[in-house]
């Protein structure tokens, strides 16, 4: 995928972090909401473009999707 | 069944813990008190002789047909408006009854044309009928005296004709507009001989009155002065088959009334537990799309969308369609392809396209057209629940006291519904609306809501958040319904953020644009008036916070106790017939039926074990997100069953692009939408009329849909999608809908109880069906939510990233118009379009002047994401800085302006906010223009070159 498509996810991605920031875990619960509705196509998108640009709630989860594909995969 | 009249017991039925029983002409007979002396005798069997009573109207007392005998008391009085008692002895044929009745029928005659024979009406007239049973033999006074046989008919309605001559005054059609419809559109004009029935105004005629069409006039008029245009045509029906409307979420059962294969008139259903026995003009006349000039019936394919269609065979366009999915698998991966399951068609094809998908193609890219209306509710309600769907019956506005409507426009978009809402109102109810626009609901005859919020659009959870805030610091929270029925701990933390300063009425008044006073009353009421509904459409999850929206929906009805019972509850208002169905069956890309998600391990095995294929336990692709691969190159192949992506969906370059860039574009509908101007596989699809299967409405309820004519194009849609399943080498073999219904409630355990024969026997069953509720589940979340403790969830309010600005300073916001259905494929090509002959922009008077613009001018509207031309109406339903539209018609291609931006939780699209800026125009823009040259290339077919060409 394209990086106008990973610039759209960084915004999906931050959109819901901002949503989910009252939550007694905010950052579990965006990491949870990626891995419930995300294809792995889009998330391996994000991730190739890295998490720094993405704001800080939404970073941290998707260093958690990141560890945990990582963990499954090994 | 043959064709007889519904039965009618002449007054409406009586609900009582106390049972009286009397003796009609010897039979006994035990009813509910205060009952009716009429009804009582029709429960026996008999019929006592009537005119001005139905049983669906208030017993009025006025023809004197319906004289009874009863011992012991004096005179005869009418048995409409006497009310049995115990140990009552009625005597309902007696000589000096039928010497009454003959003098009365006598009057009547006399001043009604003796045309039986030819009338349209004969062998189906109340009024002949009643001559009949009276023995009226001849009429003395002659017929040369003063009499109306000579009153002009009014054919002003597309649908039905009123012939005054043939009128007897009873006033059935009078009431059923105030009672049934709740319009009070027409009236008895003059008194005594004078009187005469009349649509408003003396100068007015059906068609520019007040009237709306429902039809309920027509079906409570006992002679031929109104009656549908059809069976004067036609002739009188021959049978009768139960069906269900394939319009909105309502679900009207209909009887349709057929001769031969031909629809003589659809008739709402008497018995019908969704409509009891009313329609809209929709259901009730607009039907006739099914037999439409422009109907595809043969399927078509072509290699590029720059070549004309060919006509080809079912087998060939199969396999062809085969050969395509096949290749591109093959070339691109099994992730390349996906699907749309429509919320149009049946629970069975709904649930076949799916399996088609997961199980044939390999992939869970499956997605509804309710990721673009109700998406929000399915993750809203989930989660503060446990399942993604309303709480109520439609029967439970019945007891309601304060009606919350957010976001809907009842009357236009769900007017059967609207009616029921009406009649409760008119009888005391309180009523909240929340609508940036001042629909119909807000003031009507006697109807006016006690508080109408004019929000701006998008500060929906500003303002619910807003009224929370005050039911909490007020101290009008229900704390024993939540410490008993919510996790206390999650509200303690929400009732902590509402409660802030920042979330007061006062502090989001200027955001919202609502006087906090007027936020304050509405919380007040809505927290101590009683038993609280809320209601809502898509102006509620259409939004970038549609998600929060319906959560903090949820939020109010447990923080005011309004969940578990009769006349409380949330109740999402469902735009299409089978929303509810679609959402049920599977089609969302990360959850299999029943609402479970693709990566438990546990259901994916029972499917597995069931298809005997392996389940991708990821979820798929969303419609957006097929769209954005599709124009990534990595999206290749769509099969679309029943949906018009192309005009519904929102930016409509994009869809344009996303479709362009794909191999393999398969659409499967009745007419050559706009989205086919993109497709290389047409399908011919069915209509309702032509199917058997069933439909789930928005109180989820499951109501059979009947075939009633065989299918034009040789195919029921499952059979289709079964035929495209076999191509691509599944061994299906299905023989009829209820197996797949079988394999449905095999597979959910919330259908677990639903079958053919069931739904056959009862008319309907509302799910869950199972072992904890065996006879289906009218409300939900009686004794506990399914979610075990309901959930409260901090919803902040996030302004929408769509902001309003120098370029585009007005606020526009999108809707829907009674005659019309979602992007108007059936209900342009119906006689509707007299109502709505093209989409109008409404603009408040003030921004009109600023503009220099008039009703009628055209407009050019524009928006970041594009422009588009239509005409303007200028009203104050719009407030200063918002401006409305439909989007029924192609040719003004509304969806051009939308933008990309969607909800947070369920990419549902925003449509109800997009800055915009009007400024007056001459015509159609060069975009338009483009776009009609377009669309008429690729609607050539081969072999009709210089016929008509379908098109949308």
């Amino acid at each position: 995928m394209s990086g106008q498509m990973a610039e759209k996810l960084a915004y999906m991605v931050n959109q819901i972090a901002r949503n989910l920031v009252h939550d007694a875990a905010p950052v579990a619960s965006v990491a949870d909401h990626i891995v419930a509705f995300w294809t792995p196509r889009m998330i391996d998108t994000l991730l190739a473009e890295g998490t720094s640009a993405l704001d800080p709630v939404a970073a941290e989860a998707m260093e958690r999707v990141k560890a945990a594909r990582a963990a499954h995969a090994g | 069944m043959g064709y007889e009249r519904q039965a009618d017991f002449g007054t409406p039925e009586v609900r009582s813990e106390t049972a009286v029983t009397c003796s009609i002409d010897g039979r006994e007979v035990t009813v509910p008190a205060g009952t009716t002396v009429m009804r009582a005798a029709a429960l026996t069997g008999g019929s006592i002789p009537k005119l001005c009573a139905t049983d669906n109207l208030k017993q009025f007392g006025s023809c004197r047909l319906c004289l009874v005998e009863i011992d012991g008391m004096r005179g005869t009085p009418a048995s409409c408006t006497t009310p049995v008692a115990d140990g009552m002895k009625v005597h309902t044929q007696t000589p000096k009854l039928q010497k009454l009745r003959k003098g009365v029928m006598e009057l009547y005659i006399s001043d009604h044309p003796l045309d039986c024979l030819t009338c349209s009406a004969n062998n189906d007239c109340e009024l002949q009928d009643q001559a009949a049973a009276v023995g009226l033999r001849d009429v003395r006074y002659g017929y040369e005296g003063e009499n109306h046989l000579g009153a002009a008919p009014d054919v002003s309605n597309p649908y039905f004709d009123f012939d005054p001559s043939k009128c007897i005054a009873c006033s059935r059609c009078v009431r059923a507009c105030d009672e049934v419809q709740g319009t009070l559109a027409l009236t008895i004009e003059g008194r005594g001989f004078e009187s005469k029935v009349s649509a408003g105004l003396a100068s007015d005629s059906f068609l520019s009155s007040e009237c709306v069409s429902c039809g309920a006039c027509v079906s409570a008029c006992p002679t031929a002065t109104l009656q549908e245009k059809a069976v004067k045509e036609i002739g009188k029906p021959e049978r009768s088959v139960i069906t269900t409307c394939a319009y909105c979420g309502v679900g009207c059962t209909f009887r349709a009334e057929m001769r031969g294969e031909q629809v003589v008139r659809m008739v709402p259903w008497k018995d019908g537990k969704a409509n009891r026995g009313h329609s809209c003009v929709k259901g009730r006349f607009a039907w006739g799309y099914a037999q439409h000039q422009e109907r595809v019936l043969s399927p078509m394919i072509r290699e590029s969308i720059d070549q004309p269609w060919r006509e080809v065979s079912w087998e060939e366009a199969l396999s062809y369609t085969a050969r395509e999915i096949n290749r591109i698998r093959d070339t691109y991966g099994r992730n390349a392809l996906g699907g749309i399951v429509s919320s149009r068609c049946t629970n069975e094809e709904g649930f076949l396209v799916q399996k088609l998908i997961r199980a044939g193609f390999g992939t869970n890219n499956v997605d509804t057209c309710a990721r673009v209306c109700h998406s929000p509710t399915g993750y809203g309600l989930k989660t503060t629940f446990g399942t993604s769907a309303g709480t109520q019956d439609f029967d439970s506005v019945e007891d309601s006291d304060v009606m919350l409507v957010i976001g809907a426009n009842p009357t236009d978009g769900h007017p059967v519904f609207a009616s029921r809402m009406k009649r409760r109102l008119r009888k005391g109810a309180k009523l909240i609306v929340i609508d940036p626009r001042r629909t119909d609901l807000v003031r009507s005859p006697h109807i006016e809501a006690d508080f109408h919020l004019p929000l701006r659009p998008g500060t929906n959870v500003a303002i619910l958040t807003a009224l929370a805030h005050v039911i909490v610091t007020e101290g009008l929270a229900d704390e024993a319904f939540i410490r008993e029925r919510c996790d206390w701990d999650e509200y303690q933390h929400w009732a902590e953020f509402v409660s802030a300063e920042r979330n007061s009425p006062e502090f989001l008044s200027p955001v919202i644009g609502v006087d906090a006073e007027a936020i304050r009353g509405a919380a007040r009421l809505f927290a101590t008036g009683g038993n609280g509904a809320i209601y809502y459409g898509l102006g509620v999850t259409e939004h970038s916070q549609g998600s929060s929206t319906v959560m903090a929906i949820a939020n109010l009805a447990m923080v005011t106790g309004n969940i578990g019972r009769r006349g409380v509850g949330v109740n999402p208002l469902r735009g299409q017939n089978n929303v509810q169905g679609a959402c049920d069956m599977g089609s969302f890309p990360h959850e299999l039926s029943g609402y479970r998600h693709v990566s438990d391990a546990a259901t994916r095995a029972l499917f597995e074990a069931e298809w005997g294929v392996p389940i991708d336990p990821e979820p798929g692709l969303r419609i957006p997100n097929m769209l954005d691969a599709a124009t990534d190159g990595e999206f290749k192949a769509i099969y679309i069953q029943g949906e018009d992506i192309l005009q519904s969906d929102p930016d409509t370059k994009h869809v344009m692009a996303g479709l362009a860039a794909m191999e393999c574009v398969i659409v499967h509908d009745l007419f050559l939408n706009e989205t086919a101007n993109y497709a290389h596989v047409f399908l011919p699809g069915s209509t309702f009329l032509e199917k058997n299967g069933t439909f789930t409405n928005a109180e989820r309820r499951i109501q059979p849909v009947r075939k009633v004519m065989e299918p034009l194009n040789g195919y029921e849609d499952w059979q289709v999608t079964q035929e495209l399943a076999r191509a691509v080498g599944l061994d299906w073999n299905y023989t009829h809908p209820s197996e797949i219904m079988d394999e449905i409630a095999r597979l959910t355990p919330t259908f677990a109880g639903v079958n053919y024969a069931r739904l056959d026997a009862e008319g309907s069953l509302q799910w869950p069906v199972n072992a904890a509720a065996p006879d289906g589940s009218p409300i939900m979340h009686v004794d506990g939510f399914v979610r075990g403790k309901g959930k409260f969830v901090v919803t902040d309010y996030v302004p929408t990233d769509e902001r309003t600005g120098p370029r585009f300073p007005l606020l526009l916001t999108t809707g829907r118009i009674l005659s019309q259905y979602n992007v108007g494929a059936q209900t342009r090509r119906t006689a509707n379009v007299i109502w709505h002959e093209e989409d109008l922009l409404e603009i408040h008077p003030t921004d009109a002047e600023n503009r220099g613009l008039k009703s009628g001018d055209w407009v050019k509207l524009a928006s970041r994401s594009g422009e588009t031309t239509l005409r303007a109406t200028v009203t104050d339903r719009v407030a200063p800085g918002v401006v409305y539209t439909t989007f029924h018609h192609p040719a003004t291609q509304a969806n051009v302006v939308t933008t990309d931006y969607s909800d947070w939780a369920t990419n549902c699209p925003e449509y109800k906010v997009t800055a915009v800026q009007i400024t007056p125009s001459n015509g159609p823009t060069e975009w338009q223009e483009d776009y009609d040259a377009q669309a008429l290339r690729s609607r050539r077919i081969a072999g009709h070159e210089g016929a008509m060409e379908p098109a949308e």
